[in-house]
């Protein structure tokens, strides 16, 4: 018999960033009893390294701004596989959750008239994303925490979460081991709230946190929960590729919103070349018309030319980017050259001052001389466990899911900015839905002993190995293979072997050893965390396999078009069969009414794109 | 690509060593200062050097660190004997401060409680976190105020709370005035919410007798140490000192005044 300590609350949350924050306060402020548990400390969560902004139609820069628009821009693209009722709520309520920020502390940077700033970004049609020069995370975290800490939760830090428990078909608990006493803890819980990130580290370029290793993604999928959308991942087209201890690390799209230019090794301004037809009409045809719109933008005026191809979408900029390499025009090291050198350096540190220290800091490059070296790095999961747009309860009575570890708002590629602004209005909508749901409840559901004392030996089974591998060569090699094979360009061959070559890591991964003790052991925690890295890859590349098209964050060189009609409105669901086999089927949104049809392009609803 | 060798001295709790080994301790107490042959290559951290650590010799060696971007303020440590984030030390800035031959020591922060390894017990933070009056501004959504009222208070908003100012400071370093002193960190935080321009509270008095901010000599300790470049002593410390003399009416104010300290 295993030892461990119990804890009762009504709700519980998972993860600390900007979602779980603004969940746990939301549902503190309805009166319900929460615990906050986190892998990390409180406040170092990944949303610290979101630096662009936080989009929201506020209309501060441009009062030709809606939340109209903004539900348009992120259906567009999201290439329509977006749930619109996730994209209408979140365009009508970003705002609010924007402004509310200020009441609680964060202080965004100001227009002229002393309102909250907006800039320009990739997608959004007008200057949208508030922001705190290039920290606007790290601005939204340290508020969210320092409004949380003051509304009586408890806070559970450093505490990883292995398991879920259900009663009856419904959620009543989760299992977690402390990483600073090596103790395990039982919660049990009325609901739960899962908001625990993303899951790109499973590559190895990629622009996560050490937390996003799909922890949440895993549990909910085998807490039964269907998951969604998992083929698309977004690759950033900006990180830094040098040195190549810090590839992946992001640079702000903030960059080219603020009139970074891109160019290839023979000084072209590529990005003109790479305007697909569904964007032609909203982008400059011209290096002058695109220079014209920067200036308009930085005088603050009211944009009239039309904006820089560099403001496209993520996935057709990191597909240029891909494409340039391919064709032999790539920067020195494998890149392109990104270059803000041309406005003042004063401007350039006042805008972009964690770009400025980070190229300096780490590449030994100065951002107001010289041109940055950047490529695409593996930046976020657009898939993840599916929600009931309202409530973000999963298909799992009681667990709810919000961020980046939900689907839905984002479709097949998630615009800039709207992540900051999905975490403050979807956290908030599920911690409120959670909290009436456990007020509505008279007591806890039964966490059987058995389950438990499994629960507890299976966390504690690496420890009691010998003889096997560092869980960090598995880590490796699992994230080289993913990034060669389920990368940002895919093909049914590398897909079919990615998934064979998981099942030997699952091997592997059965048999590794970390040594060591229960105290803070990273080897440990290394060898719990694999067995959701394999899980997640495998929904990864089982999607991708399945989707035979290109689209947004999925892109098969053996199908590199979209095809609208097999594809055009179906979304990938997966779920665990009762062998404990992995399945997926495929499923479409209810139709988009009328009235929210008319604000989408018609063009791109029934023609070629 | 060139791949050098180095020796890492890294500080090893002992086996089974208990967590929170109070403070002060003897370093010998709790544990002992391990070497590590490591190749490294061009461009990496000390954080690169410490993770390739734990992937060919010691997958339990105890590191905390999240974003490897200078963003998270978790990887804190004591490197060379210098308080620093490992993530933003580069090995070539590294390697030209360390002598030849000698090996590149690095420690757990020494101004907190150990829990293993490089990893402290940071609690102190949040307990203090809570003490903080929040803003009190408006009972409206929309907050309107400019540019250059947001520049005073935005570059303390730029504090990671990586702690390495506390972790400097002598007044919690040397004499653990833990219970009496807030630490640079939160006179920064208070500097924030003070300067606030749409802000109705007054701290002053919680800053005179609870936080003790009379403990602190000016001696810029925080401020070297500062990864996020935060102006400490300077744009919050002695400001918020000020406040505390002007409110009180100190002598001091008038000694300050007569030699030309200008508020």
């Amino acid at each position: 018999m295993y030892d461990y300590e119990c804890h009762e609350h009504d709700v519980v949350v998972i993860g600390a960033g900007g979602a779980g924050l603004r969940a746990a306060i939301e549902a503190s402020s309805m009166g319900v009893s929460v615990a906050l548990v986190c892998k990390s400390m409180l406040g170092k969560a990944h949303t610290v390294m979101a630096e662009g902004g936080a989009a929201a139609a506020l209309a501060n820069k441009d009062s030709r701004d809606s939340w109209k628009t903004h539900f348009r821009d992120t259906m567009k693209g999201g290439k329509y596989l977006n749930d619109w009722r996730m994209a209408r709520i979140h365009a009508q309520e970003a705002p609010d959750r924007i402004r509310e920020l200020e009441t609680w502390g964060a202080v965004f940077d100001r227009t002229r008239e002393g309102r909250i700033n907006q800039r320009n970004f990739g997608g959004h049609t007008y200057p949208r994303l508030a922001h705190i020069g290039d920290a606007t995370g790290l601005e939204i975290i340290r508020t969210l925490q320092e409004k949380g800490v003051h509304m009586g939760m408890d806070v559970f830090m450093e505490f990883t979460v292995c398991r879920l428990f259900t009663s009856g078909g419904r959620i009543s608990g989760c299992l977690a081991y402390d990483r600073q006493r090596g103790r395990a803890h039982v919660f049990k819980a009325k609901t739960i709230v899962l908001a625990t990130g993303g899951i790109t580290r499973c590559w190895s370029v990629c622009s996560g946190s050490w937390e996003y290793t799909g922890d949440g993604h895993a549990l909910a999928y085998w807490t039964g929960a269907e998951m969604g959308d998992m083929e698309f991942v977004q690759f950033h087209p900006t990180g830094m590729i040098w040195p190549p201890s810090v590839r992946g690390i992001l640079v702000t799209e903030g960059v080219r919103g603020e009139g970074g230019m891109l160019r290839n090794s023979e000084g072209d301004r590529f990005m003109f070349n790479y305007v697909p037809e569904m964007f032609r009409k909203e982008f400059a045809d011209t290096e002058e018309e695109a220079l014209a719109w920067v200036e308009e933008v930085i005088s603050d005026k009211q944009a009239t030319n039309r904006r820089p191809p560099e403001l496209l979408t993520r996935d057709v900029v990191a597909k240029a980017i891909n494409s340039e390499k391919a064709a032999g025009r790539a920067s020195e090291h494998g890149g392109a050259y990104l270059n803000i050198s041309w406005r003042p350096a004063d401007q350039v540190r006042k805008k972009l001052p964690g770009m400025y220290h980070q190229f300096k800091e780490l590449a030994g490059v100065d951002i107001t001389k010289q041109a940055m070296e950047v490529g695409p790095t593996a930046h976020y999961v657009m898939g993840g466990v599916k929600v009931d747009p309202e409530s973000q309860e999963s298909t799992v009575p009681g667990l709810y899911a919000a961020g980046e570890s939900a689907t839905g708002l984002h479709g097949a590629n998630r615009l800039g900015g709207n992540s900051l602004s999905d975490l403050v209005t979807f956290g908030r909508r599920a911690g409120l839905y959670a909290s009436k749901a456990a007020s509505a409840m008279d007591t806890w559901g039964e966490i059987e002993e058995d389950e438990i004392q499994n629960g507890i030996d299976h966390m504690m089974a690496p420890l009691n190995r010998e003889g096997g591998e560092n869980p960090a060569a598995i880590v490796h090699d699992l994230r080289e293979m993913m990034q060669e094979k389920v990368g940002i360009i895919r093909t049914r061959e590398q897909l079919v072997e990615a998934l064979d070559d998981l099942e030997a890591l699952r091997v592997r991964s059965q048999s590794c050893s970390p040594g060591g003790g229960v105290i803070y052991n990273p080897g440990w925690h290394q060898a719990l965390e694999l067995e959701a890295m394999i899980d997640v890859s495998q929904m990864c590349a089982l999607a991708a396999l399945e989707r035979e098209e290109s689209r947004g964050g999925h892109t098969r060189d053996d199908f590199p078009t979209p095809d609208h009609d097999s594809w055009g409105k179906v979304n990938s669901v997966i779920t665990k069969d009762s062998d404990g086999n992995m399945k997926i089927e495929h499923r479409s949104y209810p139709p988009i009414p009328d009235e929210l049809k008319q604000l989408l392009d018609s063009d791109d609803l029934d023609g070629d794109s | 690509m060139m791949k050098k060798q180095v020796t890492f001295r890294v500080f090893r709790s002992h086996t089974g060593e208990r967590p929170y080994a109070s403070h002060p301790r003897t370093e010998s107490s709790v544990g002992k200062m391990s070497d590590y042959e490591v190749e490294y290559d061009e461009g990496m951290v000390v954080l690169d050097v410490i993770h390739r650590i734990q992937a060919e010799h010691a997958p339990d060696l105890a590191c905390r660190w999240n974003c490897k971007a200078g963003k998270c303020g978790s990887c804190s440590a004591e490197v060379n004997g210098k308080s620093r984030l490992m993530c933003m030390t580069r090995m070539s800035d590294i390697m030209e401060e360390t002598p030849e031959n000698e090996p590149v020591t690095v420690r757990p922060m020494q101004g907190f409680p150990l829990i293993r390894d490089l990893v402290t017990d940071v609690s102190w933070a949040y307990e203090m976190n809570k003490k903080m009056v929040p803003v009190n501004g408006p009972d409206k959504l929309d907050w309107e105020f400019n540019q250059n009222e947001a520049d005073r208070i935005q570059e303390f908003r730029q504090c990671i709370e990586c702690m390495l100012c506390v972790n400097t400071c002598h007044v919690i370093r040397e004499h653990e005035k833990f219970d009496d002193f807030a630490g640079p960190r939160f006179f920064v935080r208070m500097a924030g919410l003070e300067m606030h321009p749409l802000d109705t509270e007054s701290r002053i008095p919680q800053i005179k007798e609870d936080f003790g901010i009379g403990y602190c000599n000016i001696t810029r300790c925080c401020t070297e140490v500062c990864p996020a470049g935060i102006n400490i002593t300077d744009n919050a410390i002695i400001p918020l000192k000020e406040r505390v003399v002007t409110e009180y009416y100190d002598p001091i104010a008038m000694i300050a005044r007569k030699i030309g300290i200008k508020r």
